[in-house]
């Protein structure tokens, strides 16, 4: 699992089937999934990885529509993140 | 500027005492309640400081404790010290350079883990740390229960859990922040260590940065920095190493993932600091917050109680802020002026003008906004601190992308349609100062209630029945206008930039009273002392420029310019008294109708405003009008209140620029664009 944590700027599909992993944006509100690998730059990995999304953390889907921002629970906290955002976290669904 | 630092800001503060008094900086995620513990800290008592060299304002506060006094720093509240925003940057530039005595982490009890985070980062800088665990009532409720005495033998520092809004705890933090600050006192924490797999390649990039910083970096916190990719400071190690920053590069490629080694770590080291200190309850309970947050972000039965809050605010502003403001302009403004006119009947009239027309119109401008500004800023600060501003800004966010502005920025522009002043200063909740200028901007394009009141009494006037449906259309084409300049700012001057949208949703929890007088007093404060001050000096000024030379409106400055503009005018089928009208309503909105008034003489020969403007202006041309004046220049409260919170002057003359820009091209195009189809002639 930790093996193959690098990070890339954009996730490829057929990388993510092999894998097992989805996007977090894929998840049903009620599903729990482990973060797995972070796409995106600096910035944006930066500010994932200081609200807790490290990889092997539990994430929980709170809210997801289909469309416009998720809300989703990691290490307790609510977070409201938008779906282009929630995309760039790929996770391996429980 | 004088350049100062804080420790002499504080002690001008409290020049009474004999040595310094020792400096305490609050660092805090957000949501931990850390404006409730700066209260509780200094008594409300702010001296409200300019940050030295920087643009953003800062709160230092004295704290009063028997014989001894601290000086306490509010830092922005912050998830990291990584440089993503300026206020982290300003958070850890504080830590580095301003040398507090002691920084206070604040973390929330129920959010602990996520909150450590800072701590953290605040370890590996030079500075010795008290943590305090705020809200531990809301925990328990939530059955979170913390051990502080256990947490406190795990980090080798004091730990002091508080409430801070009921007080408890406030004296403890005190003594330990006291004991801290001894320059005796041991501080040897435990520290957290990067992820095992990259131990060694921070040591060696810290090794070869060790001989090219300035204190007070440490090569150890420069090192993390550039595996986590900061910016500033590969920028500046870049500068400083020159040749030799090659090696140190290659080696920062090879490791492109240590951003996250180097979280893990933190994290793998808040997970052994918890493991014996927090009992937490089995998770998958239900809580009142999920509850409410299922109808709260529900996409459609949010938008809705988001429309009824809003509704209920404005109810609150037209029910007792508008009559509490005309109650103010009927007593003291026009009372005064009466007043004031009388006991300077003898004097030269420009005196009784200065005073009655100038100062007293002046401070009466200030006075009425007063209470809808009261209004604003108390029912925002009880959003705020509910919890709801992030649930109506989440539920927005999908609308607001259109300007490539996230749902923050709804709220603010949403007061604007109140009064465009809180709107701007209600720009404050947006971190991002790109995002935050261009709401900024925007804001004054959202017809405010004064703009509005105009439209209402002329619109009847040129359009009869029509009057309901051009008012509408006013408002669209203020919509419109707003999403055209919003869309051309993200591209052009966000460079199309996306911003991030990620956003805490905290849990509701009811408003502290201190808190919420604290936030609402500053905001007033605030208005009063800068946009006040503005609004009266330019009272003035336009006041001259109206009356002089000549003693009337025709052949005053104003006039002149008036007359001047009146080429632009006539591509839009205005005469100059019209020019000169939408200049006046730069001082208030309102200010359109008695001007008007004054220049078409009304009453001088029994002529009606209603008639003499009926009679003069062709429909085509009244459309231009009323389009142009609702788009107009923002007031002169609003471009005040711009000026405060961008600091900038540019920034307000590009306000006011883009808005006279808008408002004339919009109205020469309706009115040609009304007579090409031969409407209105």
């Amino acid at each position: 699992m930790m093996r193959h944590l690098r990070m890339r700027r954009h996730c490829p599909r057929q990388l993510l089937d092999e894998n097992g992993l989805c996007p977090l944006s894929d998840l049903h509100p009620g599903q729990e999934a482990q973060v797995s690998q972070l796409c995106g730059g600096h910035a944006l990995v930066n500010r994932l990885v200081a609200l807790g999304f490290t990889p092997g953390t539990v994430v929980d889907v709170l809210q997801n529509y289909g469309h416009g921002p998720l809300i989703v629970r990691v290490r307790e906290a609510r977070l409201a993140l938008g779906r282009k955002e929630a995309g760039q976290v790929l996770v391996k669904a429980a | 500027m004088k350049i100062i630092t804080l420790q002499e800001l504080a002690q001008t503060a409290a020049p009474s005492l004999e040595r310094p008094a020792p400096l305490v900086a609050l660092v805090g995620q957000p949501n931990v309640g850390k404006s409730t513990v700066f209260n509780a800290l200094t008594g409300g008592s702010q001296y409200v400081s300019n940050w030295p060299g920087k643009t953003s304002e800062h709160k230092l506060g004295m704290s009063q404790h028997g014989e001894t006094a601290l000086a306490v720093v509010d830092l922005p509240g912050v998830y990291s010290l990584t440089d993503n925003s300026v206020e982290e940057r300003q958070v850890r530039d504080c830590l580095l350079f301003d040398r507090p005595d002691v920084a206070v982490v604040i973390a929330n009890a129920f959010t602990l883990e996520r909150d450590l985070y800072l701590l953290a980062e605040v370890l590996a800088l030079p500075v010795k740390v008290v943590l305090a665990i705020n809200m531990v009532d809301m925990a328990v409720q939530q059955g979170v229960v913390v051990e502080p005495h256990v947490l406190e033998a795990a980090l080798g520092l004091p730990v002091v859990p508080m409430v801070a809004s009921r007080g408890q705890g406030i004296d403890e933090l005190l003594q330990a922040v006291l004991r801290m600050a001894q320059p005796s006192a041991v501080f040897r924490p435990n520290l957290p260590e990067v992820r095992v797999d990259h131990q060694t390649v921070l040591a060696q990039v810290a090794q070869q940065v060790e001989n090219c910083l300035p204190p007070p970096y440490t090569p150890h916190w420069v090192a993390l920095k550039l595996l986590e990719g900061d910016e500033q400071i590969t920028q500046m190690v870049e500068e400083r190493l020159g040749e030799c920053w090659e090696g140190v590069h290659a080696l920062l490629l090879q490791h492109d993932d240590a951003a996250l080694a180097v979280a893990s770590g933190r994290y793998e080291w808040i997970g052994r600091m918890m493991r014996a200190a927090v009992v937490r309850p089995r998770v998958g309970q239900i809580t009142l917050t999920d509850r409410i947050d299922r109808f709260a972000t529900h996409p459609f039965w949010g938008v809705l109680l988001l429309g009824g809050i809003l509704g209920l605010l404005f109810w609150l502003t037209y029910a007792i802020g508008t009559p509490l403001s005309n109650a103010l302009d009927q007593i003291l403004v026009q009372g005064g002026g009466r007043w004031a006119g009388a006991l300077l009947a003898d004097a030269p009239g420009w005196v009784s003008g200065l005073v009655v027309h100038g100062i007293i119109s002046g401070v009466g401008t200030v006075l009425t906004l007063l209470p809808i500004l009261l209004i604003f800023f108390a029912s925002m600060g009880v959003l705020e601190e509910l919890g709801y501003m992030a649930r109506a800004a989440y539920v927005m966010d999908r609308f607001m992308h259109l300007m490539g502005l996230h749902g923050k920025s709804f709220l603010p522009l949403f007061l604007g349609f109140g009064c465009n002043v809180p709107a701007v200063m209600g720009a404050r909740i947006i971190e991002s100062p790109k995002a935050r200028l261009v709401t900024i901007l925007v804001a004054p394009l959202v017809p405010c209630t004064a703009r509005m009141a105009v439209v209402t009494m002329l619109a009847p006037i040129f359009f009869g029945a029509q009057a309901v449906f051009v008012s509408w259309g006013l408002v669209a084409l203020s919509m419109l206008a707003l999403i055209g300049v919003g869309v051309v700012l993200h591209e052009g001057f966000l460079g199309g930039e996306h911003k991030a949208f990620i956003m805490e949703l905290p849990l509701y929890h009811w408003p502290n009273p201190r808190t919420l007088a604290a936030a609402v007093w500053g905001r007033m404060l605030d208005f009063l002392k800068t946009a006040g001050g503005i609004i009266l000096v330019v009272s003035v000024l336009l006041w001259l420029f109206s009356t002089y030379p000549g003693g009337t409106m025709e052949t005053s400055v104003l006039g002149t310019l008036g007359r001047f503009l009146a080429p632009v005018g006539r591509w839009m089928g205005l005469d100059w008294q019209m020019m000169v009208a939408l200049l006046a309503s730069f001082v208030r909105k309102e200010n359109t109708i008695p001007t008007l008034a004054v220049l078409y003489g009304m009453g001088e020969n029994g002529v009606s405003l209603a008639s003499a403007l009926g009679s003069s202006l062709a429909p085509a041309a009244a459309l231009a009008f009323l389009a142009t004046q609702v788009l107009f220049i923002p007031c002169l409260a609003t471009l005040a209140t711009i000026r405060q919170e961008t600091g900038s002057w540019r920034w307000t003359g590009i306000s006011a620029g883009l808005l006279l820009v808008i408002s004339l091209v919009v109205g020469v195009l309706i009115y040609q664009g009304a007579r090409l189809l031969g409407w209105g002639m």
